[in-house]
């Protein structure tokens, strides 16, 4: 898809420091897998494409030369299945990376995320684990439409007993990834298309980026801004021009979606008493519902105006460049409503 | 009306399968099946008293699956099942009193009341795994022969399945997987011509048998009497050796009658969904009395021996339940542990 291609690539940010070894977001990820596989015989990874010299973006290529095809390979369309035959490799010593094109076809596989992985551990009385990582990125651009580029975090966010991921920077990709393997626990990791192609800062061998913890981006006074994964990315853009204006605010990458840092947020809406919070899914009952509720709960009197969200309309997601345009929320709607809240 | 009787045309007698099997290995059979029929006729007669909270799915009528494939399994052979739980746990040799515990559901149960009747578990004996979702555990056992051939390890692994299972798809996908991989793993279908109150009429096409559809999936499959404990035995032995030996997996569909209701205690035929002569016609072809009749016929058997056995099944099965009954029942501050493993 020559376009989708050409829509990523105008993306791409190039790595502010130029200290350290700058890898690609896909490249990150591949190291990860690669750092895994060698390091634990127990790991292996399979999925649709795999295999493919130019398929699962770059993130699988050629491992099947260097570990084999019983430890990397290609598998039948059989979404459901294949996650049940994780759950029982994993139910039984071995360590499964399941990875997907789209999370879109997860949606076929949630009876054995939710009704089987998910309760695993707690189900046999933690006399069993299941420890698994099931890995998507998000689709959009060039016709993709409804069923090609869901983001189904806030669906699976209400399920007990899985931790979901969703990194921004090449840095953290491949660090949660190896969190993510060595987690005793299902996990979910959900990528974004658009950021692929994304460079950063990626230090060389293992190192720990631990789950269930957000991270400052960028600090100020005005609000806190709650996101994850490529709309993370466009807020920081807003808030890197608006602070020319001298709107300053918390930019908080929270990388887990489950279990939640809730210690950051409110710490930080402790602070400036107003939170923006944003999300690549849907509104109603999604990822900004729950942590809306949560700083209501918890930080009630540190509010000073109401909370408001960000995230996709309550419609699904369109083709065609007119549309998402319409659709999916941009930098000049996050700058307008960084504004009117600093102004409130 | 009459839909499904038991198939005289291709029975063969017990003999026809003895063979060389020493008659402490034929009497071990027996006794399992008959344990198994006392400890769910005893479940039914407490089952009234509402001490035991939990939805239960008797195998009674059907004992001679579950136990014709475990005598072929050694212990560290794993089997996973749907929510007829008892019959393989059983079989399989779970611990009785963690049994009972699990359906009071008190605190000592094998999953601490978690799961109740339709989640039972017995790692130690190889009783992997069970799911609630028909055609849930079928991917999972895969899963674990795949593991199994991953790591190097001479298990074999067996998912008992009923016949509505064959119309989920995830099953499909399993053996799809199974036969590609030639994985070492026993599909084991029971086929009992209803889910629930459905006859299989109302739910797969006429003519079109269930093994066959796995044949042509590229599974070694066989049909066997699920009323004879000696032919699912030595169905099982081959697909077990077929397996070790990697020539992949096998799909034994076993029939067999349920003579109680899908769930609950009795039968409830009267109901309307099945007549209740049919039950009848399958109760001449009792798994645990046919075979007692050929044992004593061989002298293998006799009645005091079988007395015995009675009283000392009847001994265990009231020690268990007691135990069950005095154990405690979960603190609330169970509920919250084991979320995530850490």
């Amino acid at each position: 898809m020559p376009w989708a291609e050409a829509l990523i690539k105008s993306k791409v940010k190039e790595a502010k420091e130029a200290d350290g070894r700058i890898l690609s977001y896909s490249e990150a990820i591949r190291e990860a897998l690669t750092l895994a596989l060698e390091l634990d015989p127990k790991t292996f990874l399979l999925g649709q494409g795999v295999n493919d010299p130019v398929g699962m973006f770059g993130v699988t290529t050629d491992l099947y030369k260097k570990f084999g095809e019983e430890r990397v390979f290609d598998t039948p369309l059989s979404e459901e299945g294949l996650t049940g035959i994780c759950v029982g490799a994993a139910m039984t010593g071995l360590r499964p990376i399941y990875l997907h094109n789209r999370p879109d076809f997860l949606l076929c596989a949630f009876n054995q995320i939710v009704n089987h992985a998910a309760k695993v551990s707690w189900s046999d009385a933690g006399k069993s684990k299941a420890p698994m990582v099931i890995w998507a990125a998000i689709g959009r651009g060039w016709g993709g439409g409804s069923q090609h580029s869901q983001a189904i975090q806030g669906l699976l966010m209400n399920a007990p007993g899985l931790k979901i991921i969703m990194p921004s920077t090449p840095y953290d990709a491949k660090g949660l990834m190896l969190s993510a393997i060595a987690d005793n626990n299902p996990v979910l990791i959900f990528e974004h298309r658009w950021m692929m192609k994304n460079k950063g800062v990626v230090p060389e061998g293992i190192y720990n980026v631990p789950i269930g913890k957000g991270i400052y981006r960028r600090k100020g006074d005005n609000l806190t801004i709650v996101g994850t994964s490529q709309i993370l990315d466009v807020a920081l853009n807003a808030v890197d021009r608006l602070s020319e204006d001298g709107v300053t605010a918390d930019v908080i990458d929270l990388r887990t979606l489950k279990p939640i840092d809730e210690e950051i947020i409110i710490e930080s809406v402790g602070k400036t008493g107003k939170l923006l919070v944003l999300d690549t899914g849907w509104t109603t009952g999604g990822v900004c519902a729950e942590i809306g509720c949560l700083v209501a709960e918890k930080a009630y009197h540190s509010l000073k105006a109401p909370i408001r969200r960000i995230a996709l309309p309550d419609l699904p997601h369109p083709a065609g460049a007119a549309l998402e345009s319409y659709f999916y929320p941009d930098e000049k709607k996050i700058t307008k409503a960084i504004k009117e809240m600093s102004e409130e | 009306m009459i839909r499904y009787k038991y198939n005289e045309t291709n029975k063969k007698g017990f003999g026809d399968f003895a063979g060389k099997l020493s008659a402490q290995f034929l009497t071990s059979i027996f006794r399992s099946m008959l344990r198994i029929r006392r400890i769910e006729e005893a479940i039914e007669q407490e089952y009234p008293k509402d001490q035991m909270k939990t939805p239960i799915h008797l195998v009674i009528g059907q004992e001679a699956t579950t136990v014709g494939v475990c005598a072929a399994l050694e212990k560290s052979d794993f089997v996973l099942c749907t929510h007829r739980t008892h019959g393989p746990y059983l079989a399989k040799g779970g611990d009785l009193d963690a049994f009972f515990a699990e359906l009071y559901c008190k605190a000592t149960g094998c999953v601490g009341s978690r799961g109740g009747s339709m989640h039972l578990l017995d790692k130690d004996a190889g009783v992997a795994g069970s799911s609630a979702i028909v055609g849930g555990s079928t991917p999972i056992g895969t899963g674990m022969a795949l593991s199994a051939r991953m790591q190097k390890e001479d298990r074999v692994t067996v998912v008992f399945l009923g016949d509505a299972a064959t119309e989920e798809g995830a099953v499909w996908e399993s053996l799809n997987f199974a036969a590609l991989k030639k994985l070492p793993v026993i599909y084991v279908c029971e086929n009992n011509f209803y889910s629930v109150c459905s006859p299989i009429s109302a739910r797969q096409p006429a003519g079109i048998e269930i093994y066959k559809k796995a044949e042509s999936f590229g599974l070694q499959a066989e049909k066997v009497d699920g009323s004879n404990a000696l032919e699912v035995y030595r169905a099982a032995k081959r697909a077990k050796q077929r397996a070790l030996d990697g020539r992949g997996p096998t799909f034994i569909e076993s029939v067999a009658y349920r003579w109680r209701g899908h769930g609950g205690a009795g039968d409830d035929s009267a109901s309307g969904y099945r007549d209740g002569d049919e039950v009848g016609l399958w109760q001449k072809h009792c798994p645990v009395e046919t075979f007692y009749d050929y044992l004593l016929d061989a002298d293998i058997i006799n009645k005091s021996g079988r007395e015995k056995m009675e009283t000392d099944i009847r001994s265990e099965i009231e020690k268990s339940i007691e135990f069950a009954i005095d154990s405690p029942e979960p603190r609330e501050a169970d509920l919250y542990t084991h979320l995530y493993s850490e």
